[in-house]
């Protein structure tokens, strides 16, 4: 398994930590200080991001959780078909980034925002816009692995279910089909109509997973999908990620350097709610344009 | 000096334990006592005839209790179709909805003063709002029913569903909503299929709580059901009820009609008794289909 998660981006190699010759002290991060400062420079967008086609695109994006403001004009297109990564430090906004392109942030009370988000060109936030259709076409997964408490089966259907689907051997197929691409199926076969509880906790997010694409999403999110799980049952994740990659546009927010560089095509690093830089994974993890991208992914600070 | 320490904290310890120990064995001696009195003294009286006979008339020979025991049955089950429904959607709208509308802390508040409400004031209150009224527009001198005797326990029921309902509703984990709701699912949807389904267990028992404790109301029941000595499975005649009989007979003089009273006590725990056992299993599968090994 290790082998072949070495194979899956032969061109990334992390760079080790420099040797701190030129002394800590003497460096100084003029866009991370600026931030600190609540000023918003303008982030660094690699042309290669540029170049791809956009699924989504998040323009000038914006979000207050009452009073404080969690993201600040936030602007990035996200390629279709590619895994996009977006990394920072714990409280950069980078789940609240992604909790905004599925609306999952409206449940939450005092968050208003402003600027848009745009899905295939059409804005996430426009008034009367059916949240529900919305949420149908993403799929979401979250930090801790969360199957209902109700069969294998009836997770992984539960979104044609509530469309209204009735037909079981539709349902069936696409159970069956959902979990193979999963690289759940062969584990569950047998035992579909047991209750997913009792499923290990890499199972069960492989389960949330094969749930998000039943309904072949033209989003999949992935919110920290490996943070509540061992050092196996993430490799298995990161190897799906990378099979799934080759039918559904990825966006992942992680908080391990190492997962971004192994499963992402493109990475975004992300500094108390703004874009700092963001680029091609390779690029962004080896010739950063920018001091402070290159220190944070080699674990220098942050 | 250390060791003398230690040692005053080992006894007062064990000391605390046997205090404890002490206060939980006068309350197992006591529910002892007391089911094991009633089991001694109405077990007796406990025969075919209590549950086939209706109430003869004859002072030395008063007949049974079938009458009250199919009227208990049949008010809690008029209470049930009523109470249960309201009172868990009214859970429902107090855990899920409680930030869409303004009314959540209100009813709230209302529900838990009407929990504490006498069971007395509910039976005064079901004789002025439906028993008077009823009377009136029936032209009636008197119109007690089992509907009248229904709807009080019913209304002694939803703010104890309701408030039930609601703290099991919030034990349901939030990422299960987000889940369902991120997968496209309408509230309405998220809350019929997977928060309500994942309390079923916790709320079902709740429902039985109180379905216990409207079993055992009289009061409510003296101004509304009004009680009878006949088999009457008509809810809009005066209707009658174990506890109504068992009032009647325990207040009275007469030594067989005590004894009558006694058993039905005794047969009104044990149904009680028998429906918390049969709850329990219900909710056990439940849980143990939907939460269980694989």
């Amino acid at each position: 398994m290790t082998a072949t998660m070495t194979q899956l981006r032969p061109d990334i190699a992390l760079r080790a930590p420099a040797p701190a010759a030129r002394g800590a002290s003497a460096v100084t991060y003029p866009i991370i200080d600026a931030i600190k400062r609540g000023e918003t420079p303008e982030p660094r967008v690699h042309a290669s991001v540029i170049d791809e086609t956009p699924i989504l695109h998040v323009r000038d994006f914006q979000l207050w959780y009452g009073p404080s403001k969690a993201l600040h004009g936030i602007s990035m297109p996200i390629a279709k078909d590619k895994v996009t990564a977006l990394i920072g430090p714990s409280g950069c906004g980078k789940s609240t980034l992604l909790r905004s392109v599925n609306r999952l942030n409206d449940l939450i009370e005092g968050v208003h925002i402003a600027g848009a988000i745009e899905l295939n060109g059409e804005s996430v936030y426009a008034k009367g816009v059916d949240v529900i259709g919305l949420r149908r076409r993403l799929g979401m997964v979250f930090q801790k692995p969360n199957p209902f408490p109700m069969s294998i089966f009836e997770n992984v259907v539960y979104s044609l279910r509530i469309s209204g689907e009735r037909n079981k051997s539709v349902l069936s197929a696409a159970c069956e089909k959902a979990l193979r691409q999963a690289a759940l199926w062969d584990e569950v076969k047998d035992r579909l109509k047991s209750s997913a509880m009792g499923l290990s906790g890499g199972q069960q997010q492989r389960l949330c997973i094969a749930r998000a694409i039943v309904s072949e999403p033209e989003v999949l999110l992935l919110d920290e999908p490996c943070s509540a799980l061992d050092p196996i049952a993430t490799l298995r994740i990161e190897e799906l990620i990378h099979e799934i990659s080759e039918r559904y546009t990825v966006l992942i927010v992680t908080h391990n350097m190492q997962q971004a560089a192994r499963v992402s095509d493109y990475t975004a690093f992300m500094y108390l709610g703004r874009l700092v830089e963001y680029g091609r994974t390779a690029d962004l993890f080896q010739i950063p344009q920018l001091r402070e991208t290159e220190d944070y992914v080699t674990g220098r600070f942050g | 000096m250390i060791r003398a320490r230690t040692e005053r904290r080992r006894i007062f310890s064990n000391a605390m334990f046997a205090l404890c120990a002490a206060c939980a064995g006068v309350i197992v001696a006591l529910l002892l006592a007391v089911s094991g009195y009633l089991v001694w003294i109405g077990a007796g009286s406990i025969n075919a005839a209590f549950f086939t006979q209706i109430p003869t008339g004859d002072l030395n020979d008063p007949g049974g209790m079938r009458h009250a025991i199919e009227g208990t049955i049949i008010l809690l089950g008029l209470a049930s179709v009523v109470g249960i429904p309201l009172g868990v959607s009214a859970g429902v709208y107090l855990s899920e909805y409680q930030h869409e509308w303004l009314f959540a802390g209100p009813l709230r508040f209302i529900a838990d003063v009407l929990t504490g409400v006498p069971s007395i004031v509910v039976g005064i209150l079901g004789y002025e709002l439906v028993v008077v009224p009823v009377a009136k527009m029936t032209s009636n001198s008197v119109s007690f029913s089992g509907y009248a005797g229904a709807a009080a326990l019913a209304f002694i029921m939803i703010p104890i569903v309701a408030r039930t309902t609601e703290e099991m509703l919030r034990l349901v984990p939030k990422s299960y909503r987000e889940g369902s709701l991120a997968l496209g699912a309408s509230k309405a949807q998220t809350v019929l299929r997977v928060v309500l389904p994942t309390a079923f267990g916790s709320i079902s028992t709740g429902v039985v709580l109180a379905l216990a404790r409207v079993a055992g109301e009289t009061a409510p029941l003296l101004f509304t059901a009004l009680g009878s000595r006949l088999l009457t499975r008509n809810p809009s005649e005066p209707f009658p009820s174990l506890t109504l009989q068992i009032y009647t007979y325990a207040t009275g003089p007469y030594p067989e009609q005590k004894k009558l009273a006694w058993a039905g006590i005794l047969v009104l725990l044990a149904m009680l008794f028998l429906v918390n056992i049969a709850i329990r299993l219900v909710a056990t599968r439940h849980a143990s289909t939907r939460l269980g090994k694989a």
